[in-house]
């Protein structure tokens, strides 16, 4: 039987999702069964790129707004000097042939990786099912308790 | 029994142990995958998927440059 990764990804920082998809990548070819549970700013790693018509109050509307949508807006946690420092990163990345972090999300996607939003996070933060990419699971702490149980790595990030 | 030659060089982690992952699934039992790469790391990885997944190594090369493993499927 294949054994079990579980991720959480709370942070909705470049360099911090980038991690956590190689990681998730990595376990799937090592043959393990992994789950990763966006919470939180991680949400904003499986919105769609697109703007999205939905129905949202003020709040949800300036939440969505000042959030990146998908990996592609997403800034680095040290050095982001208002985005220069992630454009640098990620130019710095293609030179040096590292998968960008859609390709990456796509790879992990397509190696099986269960991918879970939080629906508390989608709540507070107003994003709606419409605004995330296909193949994603929406579910609570519950769902996430069950199978951190089973797994034998879990890792918060 | 077979040999599937992968060549694997510029690509960066976790792309080649993906590679081998994704040849391991297409290969059968006594198939042997020869990749060869450029990330460093790879000489550690492979010997590390290896044991995980049940699979064994019949030979590594390591240059300067370049590891190149024979993975001989389980």
């Amino acid at each position: 039987m294949a054994d079990k990764k579980t991720i959480i990804v709370f942070s909705g920082d470049m360099d911090k999702v980038m991690a956590s998809l190689i990681i998730a990548n990595g376990a799937a070819a090592m043959g393990s069964e992994v789950t990763m549970f966006f919470t939180f700013w991680g949400l904003n790693t499986l919105r769609k790129a697109k703007k999205i018509k939905v129905k949202k109050d003020f709040m949800e509307k300036m939440f969505g707004w000042m959030m990146p949508r998908g990996t592609e807006k997403m800034g680095l946690s040290k050095m982001n000097y208002l985005g220069m420092g992630a454009a640098m990163m990620k130019s710095i990345m293609k030179k040096k042939n590292v998968n960008s972090l859609p390709d990456l999300l796509e790879s992990a996607q397509m190696m099986g990786v269960k991918m879970i939003a939080c629906t508390m996070s989608m709540d507070v933060m107003g994003i709606r099912e419409e605004e995330l990419i296909d193949g994603i699971e929406l579910a609570g702490v519950a769902s996430y308790l069950g199978e951190a149980d089973e797994a034998n790595v879990n890792l918060f990030i | 029994m077979s040999e599937i030659k992968l060549n694997l060089k510029g690509m960066q982690c976790p792309g080649p142990i993906m590679e081998v992952f994704k040849a391991s699934k297409k290969a059968e039992s006594g198939d042997v995958i020869v990749a060869t790469v450029s990330d460093r790391g790879f000489e550690k990885d492979i010997q590390a998927w290896a044991k995980k997944t049940g699979n064994e190594i019949l030979d590594m090369d390591v240059t300067e440059t370049e590891i190149t493993a024979k993975i001989k499927m389980k």
